[in-house]
């Protein structure tokens, strides 16, 4: 029995950080509940008799004196069947939930749990009764959606002799499914699903190196900087520069079993977009709604800050648990940069020491964190499984040497700069061709040349060239005019032109353009060399350049990217072949 | 400090003497029993009572920004009432349309105070996330910039780029009195709330809506410049309480047009000093961003609700500069964003929208068949591209003269003149339909080459370009 002097009081509220004494009951990073509401939070330091704890609701009429109670254990998720087309906010509450009960608006307190008790799920057991199980192994598999498998696992830490398994057949998330005897004969009751501390990264038996390349069916994306199988992205750009967009299109096109996508901070509608768009909008490869793989996690602008710093680790860690399974993850957080100003926001209230423009000395060390949580790694279970991490960075004023665009550089392998003039332009992925990277380039080569076409390489090279030349004769056209360049040069501009629009250009709305697999990828960029390099011969022959500019064919080269999917290389050999012919006929009509 | 309690109101804490007083806020100990963000009455010797929220609240130190401001507050006599509740203003439809209050929400009209309807909390509540409508319908405003290249759709948050003195009120007063979605039922309101504006400015706005005869669907919240600061900060949230209790209440659709924001920000940056806070950029709280969302999130349209929120901010960027905090941040959480330009603006375009860093984020969602027209996003972003290369051009035959231009860059050049004067430029009364501006889009475009044209289709072309070379 708890006495009445023994109990944790509320001693100080500033906005979500909320101070209370005693604290000796209390360990750091506990889950406790605040008031009679029963407000979430979690104690963020503990300093002699006082901790403070960062409160994941909105603390209006909160009063000193209110009770906190502890919860004995580190904030976490539930993590089982059910995660999959659900949306949730940033501490996993479940939203739709929240809706029936709530209304239109989102209120404060308890909301029970964050996986559906009821649903029932039809488990079939894949090991038998008296055997020796260990951390991570799969005990079962269940049907989650038309796409996805739940495998369920034994939770990490846990091993021993199965003295127990239901056999086949309907299961919800209360019901014990497996009973497991430890070596120091301690009993394991298992249920389908289990709970995870967010801040701990699970364990898995091996880290390897990425080597395959993770499709995103963007084209400034896969050729030119191309992202791999449990790789590490950042996507900085200013407002309108088409962060958010990219981030969706790599949603709903990026080739990995599971997608999480966090809204960190931005905009209500735009998870209703989300929302709406993903049931109606297929997999290109399984023809199944896309929503059959995406879990989503909202924390829009408007909601507790406090639990925008709790999204993303929410977000990594039901990431985790399906790489555990063995499936490829890719995870957007949109944006990180709301994720660090909310660290900022609780730091303020600490009245902590601040660094680089109000931000936290340890920014970097938790951005480092963060994205270190990402890899393909070999799961306990011994299935191959990876995390692919995309942050999307919002630089205040579109200023690249802020400290999170700076430090999330130094932490990621692409780097894709999104650009303002582009952007104004309308010239979409805004993504600038010169200021981005990859460090994946290398890696994916071998699997586009095997798989894709062996010229892959040099077709890319070539391209890139062809746009770095381009940019060091823009500086001249600024000066004097695109007229002052001679006709070698402008062959140059003609060709970037071309490359610019009707290959990077890539637009989200055209049902056919938005998305291009790596074959049309290759042969629209091939055709597109195919002209530039006959272009050349053109240009030899002493004919103006725009007598080829003008040819019928560019119109067709134009339009491929909205008619063809890529999946029959016919139309494009066809194309190459009119580019010979019209050229052909132009230098032979000079010639005669 | 002497407690006297439940007297001038029920369930309300009475205290005497303030601690320190300091800027805009006040401190008190030996508080008990008040909680985080709840209203405070602050009755100074003169018995005027000023209002006041609940900054900080410790075992027994609360922490008390007043709003009306602390001039003429004197530390042993002012009485401090803590009234347990939040900010709340009592709204209906009857009570509040057609009437002008001030920034608290008191009338100025010398009408009744709102006493019939329902008690609402003015910080609201998120909308969950699952529950919002995606905004669709289009909403004319008979300007091209807008319409054509940037267009609104009903439940938007769209807001307007300024500075010091170009003529973003005349903008705003245009859409108010053109905006189709005021004319097609009763079911329509205009939420007038002004931040820290000048009288004339105010003035100014209360005429445009009388002259196209909507007064009386318009509630005005006037906080004016000479007006307390602080009390800034109130304003805007009244006015959105309105807003989303006639929206989802009562099914009407709302046009909120909130002015200056900047003044807004100014306000929240000066209590933030005032509490000693860790400035982040400029001076400006680190929550800027959240703050700022608190309001701008207030908008949209909720699934099987009737009415509707769209809110035109508009705000004066300190300096011109686009890249300054307010805008910044104001940009990353509305959905777009309708630039005015200084240079256009000493040329005498009206309105001197500037559509390169516009940009209207719902824009694909609204338009296309069955909404305006099917070429209509094709057209906008042929337009984009064209008026993007023909500035280029500009800046480039300022360099080398206009006759060295290539032929083509000359016909970019004419582009750019005449999108200028016959596409950007229209009368302040001048309300063009839909079609009318996508016909000149059209006469613009097609004064290019059609290779140029990589943004439209040959099939668009052929149907809406070719008819109109002939004008």
């Amino acid at each position: 029995m708890e006495s009445a002097t023994q109990q944790t009081l509320v001693t100080m509220i500033s906005g979500p950080v909320v101070k209370a004494r005693p604290a000796h009951r209390f360990s750091m990073n506990e889950m406790v509940e605040v008031g009679d509401e029963r407000l979430v939070g979690e104690v963020i330091d503990l300093d002699e008799d006082l901790a403070t704890i960062q409160v994941y609701e909105d603390t209006t009429g909160l009063r000193p004196g209110a009770a906190v109670y502890a919860k004995g254990l580190p904030l976490y998720v539930e993590l089982g069947p059910g995660l999959i087309g659900e949306i949730f906010d940033g501490v996993q509450r479940p939203l739709e939930i929240l809706r029936g009960k709530w209304g239109d608006f989102i209120r404060r307190g308890k909301t029970g749990t964050a996986l559906p008790r009821d649903r029932v799920w039809q488990f079939t057991p894949s090991v038998k009764h008296g055997a020796v199980v260990s951390p991570g192994e799969i005990l079962g598999e269940l049907p989650e959606s038309q796409l996805i498998t739940h495998r369920i696992m034994v939770p990490p830490g846990v091993q021993g002799t199965l003295e127990h398994i239901v056999p086949k057949g309907d299961y919800t998330l209360d019901d014990v499914i497996a009973v497991i005897r430890s070596p120091s004969d301690t009993i394991h009751e298992l249920k389908l699903f289990h709970r995870w501390p967010v801040r701990k990264i699970r364990p898995y038996r091996e880290r390897l190196v990425p080597s395959e390349p993770l499709i995103t069916g963007q084209r400034v994306i896969d050729t030119f900087f191309p992202l791999a199988r449990g790789g590490t992205a950042g996507i900085p750009g200013g407002f309108g520069t088409g962060k958010t967009v990219a981030q969706h299109q790599l949603s709903k096109w990026a080739d990995a079993d599971i997608i999480v996508y966090i809204g960190c901070g931005e905009r209500g509608n735009e998870m209703t977009g989300v929302l709406v768009d993903l049931p109606k909008l297929l997999d290109p490869r399984t023809q199944h709604p896309l929503i059959e793989r995406t879990i989503l996690i909202a924390n829009t602008s408007d909601m507790p800050v406090a639990a925008r710093e709790a999204s993303i680790y929410t977000g990594v860690t039901i990431a985790e648990y399906y790489r555990d399974m063995g499936y490829d993850v890719a995870l957007m957080a949109d944006s990180t940069s709301r994720w660090a100003e909310a660290l900022r926001e609780i730091s303020g209230r600490l009245e902590e020491m601040p660094a680089e423009e109000g931000f936290p000395a340890y920014l970097a060390s938790r951005l480092a964190a963060f994205y270190e949580r990402a890899g393909q790694v070999v799961s306990l279970a011994g299935k191959k499984g990876s995390v692919t991490l995309i942050g999307a960075v919002s630089p205040p004023g579109g200023d690249f040497s802020e400290p999170v665009t700076m430090h999330t550089k130094r932490f990621v392998q692409c780097f894709w700069a999104l650009d303002k003039e582009l952007a104004s332009a309308r010239y979409f992925p805004a993504i600038n061709y010169l200021q981005s990277y990859s460090a994946y380039i290398s890696v994916v080569e071998p699997w586009w040349t095997e798989k894709v076409g062996s010229t892959w390489k040099t077709l890319r090279e070539k391209t890139i060239n062809i746009l770095q030349e381009d940019s060091r004769l823009q500086n001249i056209v600024k000066l004097l005019g695109e007229e002052a360049l001679p006709d070698d040069q402008k062959r140059i501009i003609e060709g970037a032109r071309l490359i610019k629009n009707d290959f990077l250009q890539q637009s989200a709305y055209d049902p056919v353009d938005t998305y291009a697999g790596p074959e049309k990828q290759f042969l629209l960029l091939d055709v597109i060399l195919h002209f530039i390099e006959r272009l050349a011969d053109v240009v030899k022959a002493r004919i103006p350049l725009f007598r080829a500019t003008e040819l019928p064919v560019v119109v067709e080269i134009h339009r491929l990217k909205f008619t063809q999917r890529g999946d029959d290389p016919g139309p494009f050999m066809s194309i190459k072949e009119r580019i010979d012919k019209e050229i052909n006929a132009l230098l032979h009509r000079q010639d005669t | 400090m002497e407690t006297v309690t439940g007297h001038a109101m029920k369930g309300a804490l009475e205290y005497i003497g303030l601690d320190r007083i300091s800027g805009p806020l006040v401190v008190i100990s030996g508080v008990k029993g008040v909680g985080f963000g709840e209203l405070v009455e602050i009755v100074p010797s003169d018995g005027q009572s000023r209002q006041g929220r609940i900054l900080s609240i410790s075992e027994d130190v609360a922490v008390v920004e007043v709003f009306e401001g602390t001039s003429g507050l004197a530390q042993p006599t002012t009485r401090v009432r803590f009234l347990g509740r939040p900010f709340e203003i009592i709204v209906s439809r009857e009570e509040v349309l057609g009437r002008i209050f001030d920034g608290l929400g008191q009338p100025l009209d010398g009408g009744p105070v709102p006493l019939r309807g329902e008690r609402r909390n003015i910080n609201g509540l998120p909308i969950n996330p699952v529950a919002r409508a995606y905004p669709q319908d289009f909403i004319q405003t008979g300007i091209s910039a807008i319409d054509g290249m940037n267009t609104l759709v009903r439940g938007q948050k769209l807001p307007i780029f300024s500075g010091s003195g170009l003529p973003h009120n005349d903008l705003a007063a245009q859409i108010v009195r053109q905006a189709r979605l005021l004319t097609e039922d009763e079911g329509f309101a205009v939420i007038f709330g002004a931040m820290g504006v000048r009288h004339d400015e105010a003035e100014t706005f209360r005429r445009s809506f009388e002259e196209s005869g909507v007064l009386k669907k318009v509630a005005m919240f006037l906080n004016l410049a000479d007006d307390p600061t602080v009390e800034r900060l109130i304003t805007p949230r009244i006015a959105l309480t309105v807003a989303e209790y006639l929206a989802f209440e009562e099914g009407m659709h709302i046009l909120v047009i909130l002015t200056d924001m900047t003044n807004y920000c100014e306000a929240l940056r000066e209590v933030a000093t005032s509490k000693g806070e860790v400035p982040s950029r400029k001076g400006y709280p680190g929550y800027l961003y959240s703050d700022l969302a608190s309001i701008y999130e207030r908008a949209g349209r909720i699934i099987d609700r009737q009415g509707s929120i769209t809110q035109i901010a508009i705000l004066t960027m300190p300096d011109d500069d686009i890249t300054h905090p307010i805008p910044d941040l104001t940009g990353y959480i509305t959905e777009g964003q309708i630039v005015l330009d200084r240079s256009l603006a000493q040329r005498g375009i009206y309105p001197p929208i500037n559509v390169l860093p516009s940009l209207s984020r719902l824009m694909s969602d609204g338009i296309g068949e069955g909404r305006t027209r099917k070429d209509h996003g094709n057209l906008a972003s042929q337009l984009y591209a064209a008026y993007a290369r023909a500035r280029q051009v500009q800046r480039l035959a300022s360099i080398i003269g206009e006759e060295d231009l290539s032929a083509t860059d000359k016909l970019y050049h004419t582009f750019a003149r005449e999108f200028h004067e016959r596409f950007l430029q229209q009368g302040a009364d001048e309300n063009r339909t839909i079609t009318r501006t996508l016909e000149l889009g059209w006469e613009l475009v097609m004064l290019l080459p059609e290779q140029e044209l990589t943004r439209v289709k040959p099939e668009e072309i052929d149907q809406y370009g070719k008819k109109r070379t002939s004008i």
